[in-house]
């Protein structure tokens, strides 16, 4: 058995066996959570397995039904190009990350596996269903986000997997992603929201981020809203000032927010619920 | 056919191709290439970033260090190309990559057009962020020299100055792209006094107490 303080691995099945051979190795993608904790004397590494050289895991694949996204994808990546077209609502997430520094450096794998509450690209993950494929020494397992991300930072990922890739299916419509900060760059999400609208399965998917210990679907709001839009309007789905109200308050009431130094509960409450709106506003058209 | 792809990965930088990267390395002796010079690493500690080795192991204090947690873009330099925070990298994930810092943007002893117009513009004050500033606007103008000034302030979000209020600063970024625009002549820096203070968790010695 070899153990070594640093892993260097160039595929996912290397990156796994280190992860095996050295017990207590930390994987380490783009640094931007990782790094901040060794530099603030959170996290001591006994020992690093480095994800960077995993050339596997910034590939992408764009089909008719379905993209699936290498973990090692940077926000950068996500931001502009293909996969931007294809998932525009993640695009505009990844856009509101940091800095193009951070960008450059973090990656769609780290933000699920880092698990923060204001994690920018996982309101939209869990709008879409987003299932995760996960692999360790026994093999892959595929795992819905929802189970993946369990609480502030925790994850039921082990110790020995690596996060391989993020699967969603399309969906044929607008979507958009919204979130709320102290400034236009640099900003943790105060609240955040992303709306999805289907307009073949005639479904509006919301979810809702910084405002519960994980990514937060509003179930209620979702089902009012698609009952309310006119789906078969000309030019497109509409829907009444009447209903656009309710639909902000069913999001507000599924919101759980706290108290902490970046926001209080109540700016929170409300500041989900009119970007969730705002959102909505921008994928269907008022009616008269 | 469905397209597929992989997000291309600039790992010639600006210096050719990479050199091979080893699957496993000792966290206490390793090489870095830094501004095109093969450097060794020595008694170094895994949780050593980037930024610690530039400045307290190479000799190389133009990258400086300021908030440790990637908010203030003072420790910008260029890995494999791409601008990042070096006090985000982890040093020993920099093996096998490329390294450019603010000391290395030109081979010759001058500054560069960047560093000029600047100093030109009032864009300098105590001059703590500049060497950020001079990184992150050297990678946009290769990457987009046209950028109009929404994409410039895009690129420069990530760096903080407390001193200009960043006016004189896009001014500078202006004068480049014009002066850039009439003729296309060389720009240079260098020098490398020793830094000796250390920061945070990031200092010497820090091997011996691994939980």
């Amino acid at each position: 058995m070899r153990v070594a303080p640093v892993a260097l691995p160039t595929t996912v099945d290397e990156a796994v066996e280190a992860l095996t051979e050295a017990p207590g190795a930390q994987l380490l993608a783009g640094g931007t959570d990782f790094c901040v904790e060794v530099n603030f004397g959170l996290r001591r590494p006994p020992a690093v397995v480095a994800l960077r050289r995993v050339r596997e895991l910034r590939r992408y694949e764009v089909s008719d039904s379905k993209l699936v996204i290498g973990a090692g994808t940077t926000y950068t990546d996500m931001g502009s190009g293909e996969l931007a077209a294809a998932l525009p609502a993640l695009a505009a997430a990844a856009r509101t990350v940091g800095s193009p520094q951070i960008r450059n450096a973090g990656t769609l794998g780290g933000n699920i596996a880092t698990a923060s509450p204001a994690g920018d690209t996982l309101p939209l993950l869990a709008a879409l269903d987003a299932s995760v494929t996960l692999r360790g020494p026994g093999g892959e397992r595929t795992v819905a986000l929802s189970d993946v991300v369990t609480g502030v930072k925790r994850t039921s990922i082990l110790a020995e997997e690596v996060v391989v890739d993020v699967v969603v299916d399309r969906r044929p419509g607008p979507q958009q992603f919204l979130k709320v900060g102290t400034r236009n760059a640099m900003v943790i999400a105060i609240a955040s929201a992303a709306v999805v609208v289907d307009v073949e399965a005639r479904q509006v998917r919301v979810a809702l981020g910084s405002v519960a210990p994980v990514p937060l679907r509003a179930t209620e709001a979702e089902r009012h809203i698609a009952d309310a839009i006119d789906w078969s309007a000309a030019g497109g789905a509409r829907v009444t000032d009447s209903a656009l109200a309710r639909f902000a308050e069913l999001v507000a009431a599924a919101a759980s927010p706290i108290t902490d130094h970046r926001s209080t509960a109540e700016y929170r409450r409300r500041a989900v619920q009119v970007i969730a709106r705002r959102a909505l506003e921008r994928c269907v058209s008022r009616a008269a | 056919m469905p397209p597929e792809g992989e997000v291309p990965v600039d790992t010639a930088g600006e210096t050719g191709a990479p050199a091979e990267s080893p699957a496993y390395v000792q966290a206490d002796r390793y090489e870095l290439e830094v501004n095109g010079t093969r450097e060794t690493v020595e008694d170094a500690w895994l949780g050593e970033t980037l930024l610690f080795v530039l400045r307290e192991r190479l000799g190389l204090p133009g990258s400086k260090n300021a908030c440790e947690q990637g908010e203030c873009g003072s420790c910008s330099v260029l890995l494999d190309g791409v601008v990042v925070c070096a006090c985000l990298v982890l040093a020993v994930d920099a093996i096998g990559s490329h390294i450019q810092t603010v000391e290395g943007l030109t081979a010759s002893a001058d500054v560069t057009d960047i560093q000029s117009a600047l100093v030109a513009s009032g864009g300098v004050q105590c001059g703590f962020c500049t060497p950020g500033f001079v990184v992150a606007v050297h990678e946009l103008l290769r990457r987009s020299p046209d950028a109009d000034e929404m994409e410039v302030r895009e690129a420069l979000s990530g760096n903080l100055c407390r001193c200009t209020g960043y006016g004189r600063i896009l001014e500078a970024v202006r004068d480049v792209q014009r002066s850039r625009a009439q003729s296309s002549t060389g720009q240079t820096l260098s020098g490398r006094p020793f830094g000796e203070q250390s920061f945070g968790a990031q200092s010497f010695g820090g091997s011996g107490d691994v939980a």
